[in-house]
């Protein structure tokens, strides 16, 4: 079989000697390189700057992106990246900066980090931030080696055994795995939450010694709140296990609740989620995490810390005011806000400086982390300030639960409930039984949309996971369900062009076993395997 | 009931598994609705043929289009032999499940284990239930 491809390789378009890019003069000494590094033939693309930059916008434009259009991909979070952070990211002052620069020569940036650990700190109401993760997967190694730790040092290393609700993300259980420890997976009651029973049966039977801790994603993957909460939380730290949230729904909670104030031990954000910085190929991800007083001295290192001096930003901080409403230390916009930064700075400004965690796991990435990512979530929550940053959740919330309210009339929802930032909805019709959610997904590429997410989570047939997010107005969301509803029809009186969508993409429906099966690499020394 | 077939001389685990006995070696693959459920499966990979598995332990897993999934011994025992040509063609497995598509044999010195799981009615029963 040979491969077609849309946009030929950017090898391909090259002629032999043709640069583009002038190199400044050398003001350093040459040194030869070692021979044993030369080669004789090295495959760079040769080719002029316009011939570069054709190349890349033809690619992008066989692409689908949030500045386009609506990307309702639940659990990923796709809210549009406001401009700013990019702005932010390019000022020459950061994007200029070495790593390896020395800590007096960086103070800039490591006040940066320092606030940015604060204002995660303070959403999520822990007392201690590390933002070294280089994305989520590695924040939940980070925190279940935190837990281990925390039991080995306090000598029940026995404690091997992590709960999962069956709801979870997949990169749960495969954490728990990497970190040397064993699954008890826990069943999800006919409300979508954990089944107490099973949990209370795990936590004060036999295995009750064994059981380091639970692993959580609040709100659920399903959308929804776990009404239980404080209940699960209680009966795990009672049979001597600690508390881990995912926090990739962070989206549906900040301002409104705080994970450590309900009881959370550890916690990982999104910052490529819920603090708008590029990810789905745009990334890298960043997965700083939180956690209370007792895993605090694990933190994945280096953190920020004042070495020398005070701090300067607290007669900023404002009251906590516990709402009446809300219950959980939502804060008025009103009053000083503690997701202000004082840049009046009285006296000599403190000194900044990395510091390893006294009893650290270590590092999980070269340097500290993907600082590019904590600029621009820096530059987020700076621009949106304390009560943007609730109306985020606010209208989060409401956008997903007007999609699911209006959707419900032609969709089953299996969990009629009121839910947080997303919900999910069966791709399936009783008086259509040969359309998949799979069919449906692929139709709404030729409405404009990008599909949702499909067949996840996996305790619901035919999955689809909707997460509109804030940034959609309520005549894109109008549309959205204008789209669903005209495929319900679709689905009903022309089943067969469901199955044969998309018709207006780049490429028409991709043969998804093949993909899985055969590995089609094309790069310039392995031209030759374009064909296999 | 829905649309798949369940063979009435076999066992079945809650996770989906069929376990065939003859004399002391259990024949074990996934079911019929296990496979429609999966949809398209890419890719198989089982433990090897020598191992010794507890009753409860993943011997394998099994890839799909639309999910991964862990498959699981009922019984303690030996892996005798397992079906490598699934690893080359994994839609045997979506095409004859109970058949060429059968995945690992075991040997044990205890079934009683198997007394424990679902008759071809109840795992029905269990499926309609989904």
């Amino acid at each position: 079989m040979t491969t077609e491809l849309l946009q030929p390789l950017i090898y391909d378009i090259g002629t032999p000697g043709r640069l583009g890019v002038n190199l400044p003069e050398c003001d350093v000494p040459k040194v030869e390189l070692p021979a044993a590094l030369m080669r004789e033939e090295l495959p760079l693309p040769e080719v002029g700057e316009v011939q570069v930059v054709r190349h890349f916008v033809k690619l992008s434009k066989l692409n689908y992106s949030i500045d386009q259009g609506m990307y309702p991909l639940g659990s990923c979070t796709m809210k549009y990246n406001p401009k700013i952070n990019e702005d932010a990211a390019r000022l020459p002052g950061f994007a200029q900066l070495h790593p390896l620069t020395d800590e007096s020569g960086s103070q800039g940036a490591l006040f940066l980090m320092h606030e940015l650990q604060k204002w995660l700190g303070e959403i999520s109401g822990f007392p201690a931030v590390s933002l070294t993760p280089a994305a989520g997967a590695q924040g939940e190694f980070a925190g279940i080696l935190m837990i281990r730790r925390y039991h080995i040092d306090r000598g029940e290393g026995q404690r091997d055994l992590i709960l999962v609700p069956n709801s979870a993300h997949g990169t749960n259980p495969a954490t728990v795995t990497m970190a040397g420890m064993d699954v008890l997976e826990l069943p999800a009651d006919d409300q979508g939450n954990v089944d107490m029973d099973a949990l209370h049966a795990a936590c004060e039977g036999e295995l009750r010694d064994r059981i380091a801790g639970m692993m959580i994603t609040v709100p659920s993957t399903l959308g929804l709140f776990e009404s239980t909460i404080l209940e699960v939380i209680a009966t795990v730290h009672d049979a001597g296990g600690l508390m881990y949230m995912d926090g990739a729904n962070m989206n549906a909670l900040m301002a409104a609740v705080k994970p450590g104030a309900l009881g959370f031990d550890v916690m990982h954000y999104n910052l490529h989620k819920t603090f708008s910085t590029p990810h789905g190929g745009g990334g890298p991800g960043s997965g700083a995490v939180g956690v209370n007083e007792k895993l605090a001295p694990y933190l994945p290192g280096p953190i920020v810390e004042i070495v020398e001096g005070a701090p300067h930003s607290e007669e900023v901080v404002g009251a906590t005011l516990e709402s009446p409403e809300h219950g959980l230390g939502m804060r008025r916009a009103s009053q000083g806000s503690p997701l202000q930064t004082s840049v009046e700075v009285r006296g000599e400004p403190p000194l900044y400086g990395f510091v390893m965690p006294e009893k650290s796991i270590g590092r999980l990435k070269a340097f500290h982390g993907n600082f590019g990512m904590h600029l621009r979530a820096y530059a987020y929550i700076r621009v949106y300030g304390d009560s943007g940053i609730r109306d985020v959740t606010r209208y989060a919330v409401l956008n997903a639960n007007y999609l699911r309210a209006k959707l419900m009339a032609t969709y089953t929802v299996p969990y009629p409930r009121h839910c947080g930032h997303e919900f999910v909805l069966e791709g399936h019709f009783a008086d259509a039984d040969d359309v998949h959610a799979l069919d449906i997904s692929k139709r709404l590429m030729d409405y404009g949309f990008h599909p949702p997410t499909n067949y996840f989570p996996l305790i619901v047939p035919e999955a689809l996971l909707i997460e509109p997010t804030e940034t959609e107005t309520k005549a894109d969301l109008d549309e959205f369900i204008a789209a669903m509803e005209k495929i319900a029809e679709e689905a009903r009186s022309d089943p067969e062009l469901l199955r044969g969508a998309p018709y207006t993409a780049p490429v028409r429906r991709l043969d998804e076993v093949r993909a899985a099966k055969e590995l089609v690499l094309c790069c310039a020394p392995a031209r030759a395997a374009a064909s296999v | 009931m829905g649309d798949w077939k369940t063979p009435a001389n076999l066992r079945y685990g809650e996770t989906d598994e069929w376990f065939a006995v003859d004399g002391d070696v259990v024949t074990i693959g996934i079911t019929d609705y296990a496979q429609d459920q999966l949809n398209d499966i890419v890719y198989v990979e089982f433990r090897d043929a020598g191992d010794e598995v507890d009753a409860g332990d993943s011997f394998g897993e099994v890839e799909s289009v639309k999910a991964a999934s862990e498959l699981y011994s009922a019984v303690a025992g030996e892996i005798i032999e397992v079906n490598s040509a699934l690893e080359d063609s994994p839609e045997t497995l979506n095409a004859d499940p109970f058949g060429a598509g059968w995945m690992v044999k075991i040997r044990t010195s205890d079934l009683a284990p198997l007394a424990g799981l679902m008759d071809a009615a109840g795992y029905d029963a269990y499926c309609d239930s989904r």
